[in-house]
C-alpha cells in the first residue's frame, strides 16, 4: 500500500507551487521534500502534516499578538508588526473588554487598556484598524465571552470601509468552552454561551466563507496547568463538543467544519510538543471520518495555531527567555503548525516593548529561514522515539475522550458540560499544576534561572512596557463623547430587539447585534440585553 | 509553637482572571499547616472585607496578573482601614520590581514576585501575620 500511497503523494507535491528557494542543505546536499514511510503529509490520518509539500510551498503565518493601551496604540502597533514583516494581526482585548464590560464600569477600575486593547464601541474598532486594508490583512480576535459582538464591530468597520463581509479573512477565538476549564473569561453559563457560538457558526458558514468562527484553544488549559495530554484531549474534545452542537442545528458536518481551527500551546518538553500536535491531526481526522461522519477532506484537517507558553518564561534573567522561545518555536515548526506567535522575552514581567516583540518575531523569522528545517515535511517522522510518544499521547487523549463519553452518555458534548459542572476539568488541571510546582520546589526540575543558575540577574535594568492611568481617563471620555453623540433611542430600540431575539432560541442573534453595534451601543450594553435572557456565570471555587 | 493557626483568606481581584498561582498557593499554605480561605475569582474590595470579617482571617492574600496592581491593592488596604480590620494584605503576581515601594507605601505588608520559592511564601505569610499579633 505505501507505493499507492506514494504514488498518490508525488503527484499531488508536484501540483504545489513551491518557494522559490533551494532546497537543499548549506552545503548544498539536495534534500528531499519528505522521508520514510507512508501515509505522507497531506494523507489521512494527516499525522505528518496537512499539506503534502508543507513549508515548501508556504512557510507557516506569522501572526504577532498585540494589544494594549487605545485603539489608536495598537493600531500603531499592529503597522510596525506588518512593516516588519508579519503577515497577519493578531488583537489582545484588555480584561474589561474581555468580560464585557464597558470602560466606565467599576468593574473596569485599573483594567482599562492594561493588558490588552480597550475596545467599547465601534468607533474604538474604527481606530484600531484605521489605515489598514481589511480586504488583504487577515485578522485574528482573541475573545471569547463577548465575541459576537467584536465580530459585529469587524464586519461594520469593514462594511463602512467598502469591504464586503463575504472578503473578510480570519479567527475569532469564541472557545468559550475553554473558558471555563481554564481561563476563566466567561460571562452567561454554558448552555446559552454555546447558542452564541453556534448563532456565530452558522452566520460565519453563510455568509463570510474565508472567516474561522471558532478556534479550539488548548493554550489558555496548558497555561493553566494541565499536562500536554491533557491540552491534546481536552482541545479536542471541545472541539467533538462544538461540532456535535453545530449538528444539533441542523448545519451538516461537511459544511462548517472546513472553518474549524486549533491553537495549541508549544511547551518547552521538545519532542512531547511534536507528538501532541502530530497527535492532534491524527486523531481529529479519525473522529471526524468514524464519529461524524466528515467525507470532505477538509472537515478532517486539524489545522493548527501555535503560540510558545508564556508560563514557561521567568521573571528572573528575562533575556534568557529568547532561548526558550526559539526552542519552542522550533518545535512548533516541527510539528507542523500552520501560524505561530512567539512570545516576548519580557513578558513575565510586563506586557511586551515593541523591541521585545520584535525580537520574538525575528526568532520565528530564524527558525523559518535560516536553519533549514522547512525544506522536508515531517523529519522527525519515522523517528521511534517520537512515533511512540505520538502513539502514547493518543492512548491518554483516547482514554480522557472515554471518560467525557461516559459522563454524557454517548455525546462528548454533553459530557464536557457535566465535567464543567462537576469541577473535573478544573481539578485535573490544578493537580497537575500543583505536581509541577512541586517539582520546581523540591529541585526534581530545574528551571534555569530560578531554582538554578540564578547568577546574573540584572533587576535595575529593565526597560518595560508601562500603561499608565492616562489611558483609562482618556478612554472614558472617549465613551462619554460617543455617548452624547448617538441616538439614544436607537440604541434603546435595538437592545430590546436583541433581548427579546435572545428568549427565541430558533433566531440567530447576530442580525440584531449587528443592529445594535450600527446604532453605536456599547459593548456593556449589549452583553447586559443579553444577560437579561442568559443570567450570569459564577464558578464554584475549588483549589 | 502554641501560636493559633493561621487563617488566611485568598482571592482574586477584579476581572484578572489567572488562577493557576493562587491555586498553587493555597495548597502549599494548606500543606504548611494553614487554614485556608479560598474566594476564588471576580472578588470586589466590599466582598473580601466582608469575607475576611465573617471568616476572622489573620492575613490576606491577593494575586494580580493584569497590571492593575497600583489602582486595585492599595483600594483593598483602604477598604480593610474603612472597616477598621488591621489585616495584612500580600500581593502575589506579576508585579515589576519597582512598582514594590508604592505597593508598601500604600500599605500592603509584603509582595512576592513569579518564582518565588514555597518556603519564602510560607515565610512571608508567618511573619506577615506575626508582626499583626504582636502589634495588633
Amino acid at each position: 500500500m505505501d507505493g499507492d500511497d506514494r504514488s498518490r503523494w508525488s503527484k499531488a507535491y508536484e501540483g504545489a507551487v513551491l518557494r522559490d528557494v533551494p532546497f537543499e542543505t548549506m552545503s548544498g546536499v539536495p534534500v528531499e521534500p519528505v522521508y520514510g514511510a507512508g501515509p505522507y503529509p497531506g494523507q489521512y490520518p494527516y499525522t505528518r502534516g496537512v499539506h503534502p509539500a508543507m513549508y515548501r510551498s508556504r512557510l507557516w503565518t506569522m501572526r504577532m499578538f498585540a494589544g494594549f493601551g487605545t485603539a489608536e496604540d495598537t493600531n500603531g502597533r499592529f503597522k510596525e508588526l506588518l512593516h516588519h514583516g508579519g503577515t497577519g494581526l493578531s488583537t489582545a482585548f484588555d480584561m474589561p473588554t474581555l468580560m464585557g464590560h464597558d470602560s466606565d464600569s467599576g468593574w473596569a477600575l485599573g483594567e482599562v487598556g492594561r493588558a490588552g486593547v480597550a475596545i467599547d464601541t465601534l468607533a474604538d474598532m474604527r481606530d484600531l484598524f484605521a489605515d489598514i486594508d481589511l480586504a488583504t490583512v487577515s485578522t485574528s480576535m482573541t475573545i471569547n465571552g463577548p465575541a459576537p459582538i467584536l465580530l459585529a464591530m469587524y464586519i461594520a468597520v469593514a462594511e463602512q470601509t467598502g469591504v464586503e463581509r463575504s472578503a473578510l479573512a480570519g479567527t475569532i477565538q469564541n472557545d468559550i468552552l475553554k473558558e471555563y476549564q481554564a481561563q476563566k473569561e466567561y460571562i452567561y453559563p454554558p448552555r446559552p454561551s454555546m447558542r452564541l457560538v453556534t448563532d456565530m457558526m452558522r452566520f460565519t458558514t453563510a455568509e463570510m466563507p474565508l472567516w474561522h468562527p471558532v478556534s479550539i484553544s488548548g493554550y489558555h488549559i496548558r497555561e493553566a496547568g494541565s499536562t500536554a495530554a491533557q491540552e491534546l484531549a481536552f482541545t479536542l474534545a471541545n472541539g467533538f463538543a462544538y461540532v456535535e452542537a453545530a449538528r444539533s442545528t441542523g448545519l451538516p458536518v461537511d459544511d462548517f467544519a472546513k472553518r474549524l481551527s486549533f491553537f495549541f500551546n508549544a511547551h518547552i518538553d521538545f519532542f512531547e510538543e511534536i507528538a501532541k500536535l502530530r497527535a492532534a491531526r491524527r486523531i481529529w481526522a479519525r473522529w471526524m471520518k468514524e464519529r461524524y461522519g466528515a467525507t470532505a477532506e477538509r472537515s478532517l484537517l486539524c489545522r493548527i495555531h501555535t503560540q510558545t507558553a508564556g508560563v514557561s518564561l521567568t521573571a528572573q534573567q528575562p533575556e534568557i527567555n529568547i532561548a526558550r522561545v526559539a526552542i519552542q518555536a522550533l518545535a512548533a515548526a516541527l510539528g507542523g503548525t500552520q501560524s505561530l506567535h512567539t512570545d516576548s522575552y519580557d513578558e513575565a514581567l510586563a506586557l511586551p516593548t515593541e523591541e521585545a516583540a520584535r525580537i520574538a518575531l525575528r526568532t520565528q523569522q530564524i527558525v523559518a529561514h535560516e536553519t533549514g528545517v522547512t525544506n522536508v515535511a515531517d523529519p522527525l517522522g519515522g523517528s521511534a522515539y517520537v512515533e511512540e510518544l505520538t502513539d502514547e499521547m493518543e492512548r491518554q487523549a483516547e482514554a480522557i475522550f472515554a471518560h467525557l463519553d461516559e459522563l454524557g452518555e454517548g455525546s462528548i458534548l454533553e459530557g464536557v458540560y457535566a465535567g464543567i459542572e462537576n469541577g473535573y476539568f478544573v481539578g485535573e488541571i490544578a493537580d497537575a499544576a500543583y505536581r509541577f510546582e512541586r517539582g520546581v520546589n523540591d529541585g526534581q526540575r530545574i528551571v534555569v534561572g530560578v531554582n538554578a543558575f540564578t547568577d546574573g540577574d540584572d533587576p535595575e535594568n529593565r526597560n518595560l512596557l508601562r500603561i499608565g492611568p492616562e489611558t483609562e481617563d482618556y478612554q472614558r471620555k472617549r465613551l462619554d463623547a460617543v455617548k452624547a453623540d448617538r441616538d439614544g433611542q436607537r440604541v434603546q430600540d435595538t437592545l430590546a430587539q436583541l433581548t427579546s431575539d435572545a428568549a427565541d432560541p430558533t433566531l440567530n442573534l447576530m442580525p440584531p447585534i449587528l443592529d445594535a453595534v450600527r446604532a453605536m451601543a456599547t459593548e456593556g450594553e449589549i452583553v447586559d440585553a443579553l444577560r437579561e435572557e442568559f443570567g450570569t456565570y459564577v464558578e464554584k471555587a475549588v483549589i | 509553637m502554641t501560636e493559633p493557626n493561621i487563617r488566611i483568606l485568598l482571592a482574586k481581584l477584579g476581572l484578572d482572571g489567572h488562577d493557576r498561582g493562587l491555586k498553587v498557593v493555597a495548597r502549599l499554605l494548606r500543606d504548611a499547616g494553614m487554614e485556608v480561605i479560598y474566594l476564588g475569582l471576580r472578588q470586589t474590595a466590599e466582598s473580601i472585607v466582608a469575607a475576611a470579617e465573617q471568616e476572622d482571617a489573620d492575613a490576606i492574600g491577593l494575586s494580580m496578573h493584569n497590571a492593575g496592581h497600583l489602582t486595585l491593592a492599595p483600594r483593598m488596604v483602604a477598604a480593610l482601614a474603612v472597616a477598621e480590620l488591621e489585616i495584612p494584605v500580600i500581593v502575589g503576581g506579576i508585579v515589576p520590581d519597582e512598582d514594590v515601594a508604592a505597593l508598601r507605601d500604600a500599605g500592603v505588608a509584603a509582595v512576592l514576585g513569579p518564582g518565588a520559592p514555597a518556603e519564602e511564601v510560607v515565610d512571608v505569610v508567618r511573619r506577615a501575620v506575626d508582626q499583626r499579633r504582636s502589634t495588633g
